[in-house]
């Protein structure tokens, strides 16, 4: 089994897992719907389609769109993962696997893969539904927008992760989910865009990975380069939150 | 895979492990011979699940050490788990998934699976094949566990509280599997506090108490070293002295039940019985001897022994 790239055990679990998470009906209306709705919602409301001198030539529209992949993330890593593995570890299915010769670690790894695969085809959705009904604009900056991307999911996957290893069982963890899940909706800038909160509210929220994930992809889509700021914060955050998981998850 | 035919095909020496001040097992030793069916006794907070998950690798013990097949689970998981199946006590699957595709999943984990679809035959689950596991009964939950501890065709299989939640006829169609498992070589580990099953299946069994082997030996060995090895019933047209009979060594009861005199002891006692009756001028009718049941000797062994135990 340990000459291919992929053991057999290992496809297997993915494949299962993928089945199991396609009837997760309402983790996936969460993740890859809703902020597709919600944008579409925000972009029939007319003065958001008006091009804002506070946003630099922007309208409140564009910036939804980084924000609703922003929410789509919060909604995989804080929402709808960490529950999962409450149930799996709750119910033993950690322990049994570990008695084969698979690792429980590879269900896990499954789970982060399949929910970040939701967030990736609601980030396309949210790119394509918004170019084609309200002429967003698309990343001018790929390749940063990339980054900064990438750095947002890892940040907050971390705070899912910190939810998950800090949460003695599925009750509390789902209440310090809730907890965590509101401030990040917030920093996001699901309420008020972060690019108009201005002045020392600004600069607290930019701390935040959330807030420095919509800075650094609002930054690339306009075609800049996002601050190194945001970039470290959110660096930071990712070296703190999955060092903390890593030492306090239990398997059982 | 060459080990000696000789080695145990699961020995732990002197194995102890604690929960912070709690000592779950004190010092267990036992060795397991390959084909025989082991049994693990014990009350409730025994210490037979943390004697048995330490040695399927879940739980490092504080000292001693294990060997299955000669492989250490401590240190040699992925060998371990090629030669092991377990059946957990209390381990659910997934909710949503479908009886089916847990026993799919598990045969893709091993290299030699037995085909699933005779174990689903054997544990009478081929018509629930699409049911999802969060809506299968409690016995047959069980029974799919059974059917994925077995799966991977285990050198050894470790069953704890087999027969839980299953109905009386589930339960022996469960022994037979058990029966027929141990006819291809396997051998099996089964923990129980059901001394009909211990008494059914296993060719020796250790009782656990307090974390330490109280009692080891065949189900046979341990009903006579226990108090009431037999039970000796007859009728009687007249009362007899029940005191008379209780004074006479190796008696440990004796009582009227239903018009029947009901008399337990040691291995030898109906000799002395018949004797203190014929003394008495009565004349049993109907007379029955026979072994005591394993509660009895379990109960002893449990009670006393830990009681003696703490004294000392």
């Amino acid at each position: 089994m340990t000459q291919t790239l992929i053991s057999r055990g290992t496809a297997a679990v993915f494949r299962t897992e993928t089945r199991l998470f396609g009837r997760e009906l309402g983790s996936l209306f969460w993740i890859v719907a809703f902020p597709v709705v919600l944008v579409c919602v925000l972009g029939f409301v007319p003065t958001f389609r008006d091009v804002d001198p506070d946003l630099g030539g922007l309208r409140v529209i564009d910036i939804y769109v980084p924000i609703g992949i922003l929410l789509s993330m919060i909604m995989a890593s804080i929402m709808a993962m960490p529950p999962v593995v409450f149930g799996y570890r709750e119910a033993g299915v950690l322990r049994r696997l570990q008695t084969t010769p698979v690792r429980p670690l590879t269900l896990l790894g499954a789970q982060v893969v399949l929910h970040g695969a939701a967030v990736a085809a609601s980030t396309v959705l949210l790119l394509v539904v918004g170019r084609l009904l309200f002429q967003t604009p698309l990343p001018q900056a790929p390749g940063w927008y990339a980054l900064a991307y990438l750095l947002a999911l890892l940040a907050t996957f971390g705070l899912g992760a910190i939810v998950t290893a800090v949460a003695p069982n599925a009750r509390v963890g789902t209440a310090i989910g809730m907890v965590v899940f509101f401030p990040s909706m917030f920093t996001a800038g699901v309420w008020f865009p972060v690019q108009g909160m201005g002045g020392l509210l600004q600069q607290i929220v930019e701390l935040t990975p959330l807030g420095a994930a919509s800075q650094a992809l609002y930054q690339a889509m306009a075609g800049g380069v996002p601050d190194l700021a945001h970039l470290l914060v959110m660096v930071g955050w990712v070296i703190i939150t999955f060092g903390v998981a890593s030492r306090t998850f239990r398997w059982q | 895979m060459t080990t000696e035919a000789s080695s145990p095909a699961v020995l732990v020496e002197g194995l102890r492990k604690t929960y912070g001040a709690k000592v779950a097992v004190d010092d267990v030793s036992l060795a397991v011979e390959p084909g025989e069916i082991f049994g693990i006794l014990g009350p409730n907070g025994a210490g037979k699940t943390t004697t048995v998950e330490s040695i399927a690798g879940l739980r490092v013990g504080d000292a001693g050490r294990v060997r299955i097949h000669g492989l250490d689970p401590w240190t040699e998981r992925d060998a371990v788990v090629r030669v092991l199946g377990i059946q957990l006590q209390e381990s659910a699957l997934q909710p949503k998934i479908a009886v089916r595709e847990a026993l799919e999943l598990w045969t893709a984990f091993y290299d030699d699976p037995v085909p699933w679809q005779d174990l689903a035959d054997q544990l009478g689950l081929t018509e629930h094949l699409d049911r999802r596991f969060g809506m299968l009964s409690g016995g047959q939950q069980q029974r799919l566990s059974i059917a994925l501890a077995l799966v991977g065709r285990p050198r050894v299989a470790i069953l704890d509280e087999l027969s839980t939640g299953l109905d009386p006829r589930a339960r022996r169609e469960v022994w037979q599997i058990v029966r027929n498992l141990r006819a291809t070589g396997v051998t099996i580990l089964l923990v129980t506090h059901s001394m009909e099953e211990a008494q059914q299946l296993c060719d020796r069994i250790a009782i656990i108490d307090r974390g330490r082997v109280r009692a080891l030996g065949t189900p046979e060995e341990l009903v006579r070293s226990g108090s009431a090895a037999t039970i000796t019933t007859f009728e009687v047209s007249a009362a007899p002295d029940l005191e008379a009979l209780r004074a006479l060594d190796g008696v440990v009861d004796a009582r009227l039940e239903q018009g029947q005199v009901v008399v337990e002891g040691a291995e030898d006692v109906v000799l002395s019985v018949l004797g203190a009756l014929a003394a008495q001028q009565v004349a049993p009718r109907r007379l029955r001897v026979v072994a005591g049941s394993l509660d009895t000797a379990y109960l002893d062994l449990t009670d006393d022994t830990s009681a003696k135990a703490d004294a000392s």
